[in-house]
């Protein structure tokens, strides 16, 4: 199956009221695996993820897919770092992306009862989303995001607040997907979960992509003394 | 009970379909407080059969309303508001139906006197210099207008009165519970004074004098400055109340006994 | 306080009693205030969701305009609605005036700005909350507003028992445009005024006591027709 990969970002800049807030980003990523941004705070992890997205006006450059951006639009998927719930039962959350398709009514049965299964909330189909815990909506919104099976799947800190039962569900469902050739891209703060889920790193510091490279190299022989530092846990001014 | 409910809700819902021809007639709230409509309305029905659409309000919006021609006529009580009506071309004429009298009201200990008074200019010489609380309506309204009259003609003007004296801006019912409320004195229209529930420590004080009668007359609205007003109507209806079966029924209204009203009016 | 057991016990009898009077103006209150209520609620909702979703020029002149009518004395709507369908007015042809028509007329127009800037107000937030899901999943500016309309229903109708208690409990500008007419125009509120005006404060008070009873039961019947989920809410 065709993808709509690689992505190619172009001389990205987003600016705000004068303030720089990502950029110039030049950057390709390719077709397969699991890409982890990491950084500190404020360092333009999330303005990178929703840009790659098409959800932040760009202030310079371009965003470019293998496909055209309408085409490319309806095979990604993002998950928000505070789960949005719609207000309504856990099984309409799953069936909302579909109806937006025009799917069939049984197409859509078949795949809300396969992930239903896979996040274990059988027993909570029918109860008001916004009503389950910070772990189980995590998961819903990650099963709404990848029941339309897009190509590329984003997600902002999915594992932050969350305890290490739920964290561990999660890790298991992004490898899942990976294994089923989602491409997936995120970010994280927990430096662990990195090193287990990452196939390739950046390290965003100050708005640009300061290292990048794959797993085994960017966690093992950091080359920067900036990541060298973040590793240890020093603070990065 | 069912049919009964069931033909209500399909009356209010699907618009009354009365037969009768209805007419809009402007009246005072002294005159609808009366109670004397609850007797004329079903006889005039019955006897020409006209519904007769009641819209009870103070005489300067009921002259207003005939000047928009929103009504077919009005029945009202303040003579030079009428004549000057019938002036400016609303209505043709004016036709005098019958009289009913003001009494003054006030608190059952009078501390200003009013009831040994011999006339009500005296009366309201007493109050005027006693200067107890006085409530009037303060509406522009036939019954106000009537007051301030009665003042001038006492010697009085009560723009300069201090706040002893209060203006309320409201009906008659609404006057009276003011009043009541403050054991105030007040001008009221005796069929209003009568029907009215909640006298608490007020009564009857003063009454008599020729110079609170209070006459009521008709006034068809100009139909040549208003085409679409139903003027057949409002003659049919000014022939009736002049009717000796309205004199009857006028003359033979009484609450706990008492006459309000005397017919007077002219046969043309 | 006697005055108060005494309407109690009035109101008791005259609904017992299945008053022909009462039930009038009581169904012609309702007939009333309901008609203004569809009609308002048509105008109100989806302009209130709008405003909440778009970003046009004059969006924040329009919502201060909504606030504002929002506290205009029922009296003056009133007054413009009388002076506009008088026969001397603008709209005089139609002979609408003192008609429950020109009494829907008046409550719309009251209460239209209300529910309009209450579901501006509970759209904002719930548009707050799902903008960026919305988004990210492509949806059309209709798909938008069905599904803000849909998922925000509660507060819709929250908004619009809100119009409706306005409505039926209002008397200033119906007392004016409607006229307050034995068997035509006279509906509970203004039946209200004129026993107050007549010192009667039992029989007023008795209908004051069919009109809150109305009110609840219009509230209680609407939220319990819309329950159509097993599931407590939130």
């Amino acid at each position: 199956m065709s993808t709509i990969l690689p992505l190619t970002l172009t001389d990205v800049a987003v600016r705000r009221r004068g303030k720089r807030l990502l950029g110039p980003v030049n950057l390709t990523l390719g077709e397969a695996g699991l890409t982890m941004i990491i950084g500190p705070n404020g360092s333009g992890k999330t303005t990178l993820l929703r840009v790659m997205h098409g959800v932040e006006r760009l202030s310079k450059g371009h965003v470019e897919w293998s496909v055209t951006e309408d085409a490319a639009r309806h095979r990604q998927a993002y998950v928000f770092q505070t789960p949005i719930m719609l207000r309504r039962s856990v099984a309409d959350n799953l069936r909302y992306p579909l109806h937006l398709l025009g799917l069939p009514k049984a197409e859509v049965e078949t795949r809300v009862g396969r992930w239903i299964a896979r996040i274990g909330l059988e027993e909570r189909t029918g109860l008001q989303a916004t009503r389950l815990s910070g772990g189980e909506k995590q998961k819903l919104a990650i099963a709404r995001a990848l029941i339309r099976k897009p190509d590329v799947l984003f997600l902002d800190e999915p594992c932050a607040n969350l305890d290490g039962a739920s964290t561990r569900e999660i890790e298991t469902l992004l490898q899942n997907a990976l294994a089923e050739k989602t491409r997936i891209i995120m970010t994280t703060h927990d430096l662990g979960q990195a090193r287990r889920l990452a196939d390739s790193a950046l390290f965003m510091l100050h708005g640009v992509v300061h290292e990048k490279g794959s797993a085994e190299d960017f966690f093992n022989a950091p080359k920067t003394d900036e990541l060298q530092a973040f590793f240890r846990g020093d603070i990065i001014a | 009970m069912i049919a009964r409910v069931f033909a209500l809700v399909s009356t209010v819902f699907l618009g009354t379909a009365t037969l009768a021809d209805e007419i809009r007639l402007a009246v005072t709230t002294s005159f609808e407080n009366s109670g004397l409509a609850d007797v004329l309305l079903p006889a005039i029905k019955e006897d020409i059969d006209l519904d007769v659409q009641l819209l009870v309000v103070g005489t300067g919006q009921a002259l207003r309303l005939g000047r928009a021609g929103d009504v077919d006529a009005i029945l009202v009580h303040s003579r030079a508001a009428e004549e000057a009506f019938v002036a400016e071309k609303h209505g043709t004429y004016r036709r005098e139906i019958m009289y009913n009298d003001f009494v003054l009201i006030g608190p059952k200990d009078d501390p200003a006197g009013v009831g040994k008074a011999r006339s009500v200019a005296e009366a309201l010489k007493r109050v005027g210099v006693t200067k107890p609380a006085f409530v009037s309506r303060g509406d522009d309204s036939g019954t106000h207008k009537k007051e301030i009259a009665l003042w001038r003609a006492a010697d009085f003007d009560p723009a300069t009165f201090a706040a002893w004296y209060r203006e309320v801006g409201a009906g008659m019912g609404a006057s009276l519970n003011t009043a009541a409320g403050l054991d105030a004195y007040i001008l009221a229209d005796r069929a209003s004074w009568l029907n009215f529930g909640n006298k608490a420590n007020l009564t009857l004080l003063y009454a008599g004098d020729a110079a609170l009668f209070n006459q009521y007359a008709f006034l068809a609205v100009n139909p040549e400055k208003h085409p679409h007003v139903q003027n057949d109507l409002a003659v049919k209806l000014e022939a009736w109340l002049t009717s000796p079966r309205a004199a009857e029924l006028i003359n033979g209204y009484t609450i706990n006994g008492e006459t309000l009203f005397t017919f007077n009016a002219k046969p043309e | 306080m006697n005055d108060i057991y005494e309407g109690l016990v009035s109101a008791f009898w005259l609904v017992v009693t299945f008053d022909a009077d009462l039930m009038e103006i009581s169904l012609r209150s309702l007939q009333v205030s309901l008609t203004a209520l569809v009609i308002a609620s048509a105008i109100a909702l989806p302009l209130g969701t709008f405003l909440a979703i778009r970003r046009f020029r004059y969006r924040r002149l329009v919502i201060s305009l909504l606030n504002a009518l929002m506290g205009l004395p029922p009296v003056v709507v009133g007054l413009i609605v009388y002076i506009l369908l008088s026969r001397s007015g603008p709209f005089g042809v139609f002979g609408l005036l003192f008609t429950p028509t020109a009494m829907i007329i008046a409550q719309v127009v009251i209460i239209t700005p209300l529910i309009a800037s209450i579901t501006h107000q509970a759209m904002r937030e719930l548009w707050a909350e799902y903008h960026d899901l919305l988004i990210s999943l492509n949806t059309s500016a209709w798909q938008r507003i069905k599904t803000l309309i849909w998922d925000g229903r509660r507060n819709l109708l929250t908004a619009s028992l809100a119009g409706f208690g306005r409505a039926i409990g209002e008397v200033g500008a119906i007392m004016i445009v409607g006229g307050n007419i034995d068997n035509a125009t006279r509906v509970l509120t203004t039946a209200i005024a004129l026993e107050t005006g007549k010192g009667d404060f039992a029989l007023a008070l008795a209908l004051g006591f069919v009109l809150i009873a109305l009110a609840i039961g219009i509230n209680i019947c609407i939220h319990w027709l819309s329950r159509t989920e097993r599931e407590g809410r939130w």
